[in-house]
C-alpha cells in the first residue's frame, strides 16, 4: 500500500508502508477492539490496586513480543481476549481472598468468644486483610499453669520487627 | 512558565496510516541548546525533591491515573505488555523504589527524568545535528529499514513503529534510541521530542518539553 509521508514542512515523500489497514469495516472493528482493550486495562488496573494489599495478582504472561507495531484484527482480538482472561482471573483471586479473610474474621471472633475451644490457634493480621506483621493467637495464661487449669486467652503479638538491622559487631580492644 | 524561556514546539508528522489506526498519537519536538555534562546542584536538588514524591502506595495506584492509564492502554494496542515492557513513568517510579532515590546521571538524562516525573509524558533527546531540519515524526518501518543512519545499524522488521525523519530512523517508538544519535558532551544542540497518545492532553506534552528545556537551561 502506497502512502505519502507528510512532513511538518509540507513536503511529501513517497514511501511504501505495509499496514494491516485494508478496509473501513475492519478498521471500525479494530477501533472497537482498541476501545475494549482500554476498558479492560482500566478494570485490570482497578483489580491490581484492590488485590495489592491481599498479596497481589500473579505474574503476567510473558508470551507477547516486545515490539511496538500496528496490530491486525486477529492480534487485537488476542490482546483483548488475554486481557479479559486476566481480568477474570484477577476478580476470581480477589473473591477467593476476600472469602478467606471473611472466614478468618469469623474464626477470630470465635477465638475471642471461646478461647478454650481454639487452643493455640493463630491468625495473622495479613490473613484478616489488615496491615502489619501482628498475629492473634490463643495462648494459656501463666504458661504451663494456665494450660493445666484451662485458662486460655487471645493475645495479639507486638507486630513487625524494628527496621534497624543487625547490631554492628563490637570492636575488640 | 518562566517569561524568559520561549519554547516553540513543532508538531511532528504521523504517517497517515498510523494516524488512522492510532488516533491521538502525536509527537512534538523542539531544538534547544545543551550538551551532556554533570548536572549542577539545582538539578540534583530537584531530583531529590521529586524522589520524595513517591511512596509505595502511590506507585501501586499510579496505573489508575489518567495519563499512565492512557500509555498502558496504548502499549496493549501496539503489542506491548505494560507489565513486561513498562511505560516510562512506571519504569521511573519502579527505579525510584528499588534504588531509594532518583540518582543524578548527567544533565540531559536528569532533565528528561524531571520532565517525565513532573508530567507523566516521556521525553527523549537526540543530537540535533543528526536530525533533518524538516523534523521528526512517527511511521511504520518498511522492508530494509535500519535503526540509525549507519548501514551497520540493525535491520528492523517491517511494520514496527519508529521515530524517524526524512533521512533515517532515530529510535523505536517507546524503545531504544540509535546509540550514535544520542547527545554527547560535544553536542551543541539537542532535539527533544515527546510522544503522547490518545487521552494525554496536549498541554502536558508542551509542559514536558518545557520542563526539560528549562532544566537544561538552568544549567
Amino acid at each position: 500500500m502506497d502512502v505519502r509521508e507528510h512532513l511538518t514542512s509540507g513536503e511529501t515523500v513517497p514511501r511504501s508502508v505495509t499496514s494491516p489497514a485494508v478496509e473501513d469495516g475492519e478498521r471500525a472493528a479494530r477501533r472497537s477492539l482498541r476501545a475494549q482493550i482500554s476498558k479492560l486495562e482500566r478494570e485490570l488496573a482497578g483489580a491490581f490496586v484492590t488485590a495489592f494489599p491481599m498479596g497481589g495478582l500473579g505474574e503476567p504472561p510473558t508470551a507477547r513480543t516486545r515490539q511496538a507495531r500496528l496490530l491486525g484484527l486477529g492480534e487485537l482480538e488476542r490482546v483483548r481476549d488475554d486481557l479479559a482472561e486476566r481480568v477474570r482471573v484477577a476478580r476470581l483471586t480477589i473473591t477467593e481472598r476476600a472469602d478467606a479473610q471473611a472466614a478468618n474474621r469469623v474464626l477470630l471472633e470465635r477465638m475471642l468468644l471461646e478461647p478454650e475451644k481454639h487452643r493455640s490457634v493463630r491468625v495473622a493480621c495479613s490473613d484478616l486483610g489488615e496491615p502489619g506483621c501482628g498475629a492473634w493467637q490463643v495462648r494459656p495464661r501463666l504458661g504451663v499453669i494456665g494450660m493445666l487449669m484451662g485458662w486460655w486467652q487471645v493475645k495479639l503479638s507486638s507486630g513487625c520487627p524494628l527496621a534497624r538491622g543487625r547490631r554492628p559487631p563490637r570492636s575488640r580492644p | 512558565m518562566s517569561e524568559d524561556l520561549e519554547l516553540r514546539a513543532a508538531a511532528g508528522f504521523v504517517d497517515p496510516v498510523v494516524a488512522a489506526e492510532l488516533p491521538g498519537l502525536r509527537l512534538d519536538w523542539v531544538i534547544v541548546e545543551g550538551r551532556v555534562r554533570p548536572s549542577p546542584p539545582e538539578v540534583k536538588r530537584r531530583l531529590e525533591e521529586l524522589s520524595d514524591r513517591y511512596r509505595g502506595a502511590s506507585v501501586v495506584a499510579m496505573r489508575t491515573k489518567p495519563i499512565p492509564h492512557a500509555y498502558r492502554a496504548f502499549f496493549h494496542q501496539i503489542g506491548l505488555d505494560p507489565d513486561i515492557t513498562r511505560i516510562p513513568s512506571e519504569q521511573a517510579a519502579l527505579g525510584r523504589l528499588l534504588e531509594g532515590r532518583f540518582s543524578s546521571r548527567d544533565l540531559v538524562r536528569d532533565a528528561l527524568l524531571i520532565a517525565l516525573v513532573e508530567t507523566g509524558v516521556p521525553v527523549w533527546a537526540l543530537d540535533a545535528d543528526l536530525v533533518h531540519p524538516a523534523g521528526l515524526g512517527i511511521r511504520a518501518t518498511v522492508a530494509g529499514d535500519r535503526l540509525g543512519k549507519d548501514t551497520s545499524g540493525p535491520v528492523l522488521a517491517p511494520g514496527r513503529l519508529v521515530v524517524a525523519d526524512r533521512r533515517c530512523i532515530h529510535a523505536l517508538l517507546f524503545g531504544d534510541v540509535a546509540p550514535r544519535h544520542l547527545p554527547t558532551s560535544r553536542s551543541g544542540r539537542i532535539t527533544l521530542f515527546a510522544v503522547a497518545v490518545d487521552g494525554v492532553p496536549a498541554i502536558h506534552v508542551e509542559e514536558a518539553l518545557w520542563v526539560c528545556a528549562e532544566s537544561l537551561r538552568t544549567a
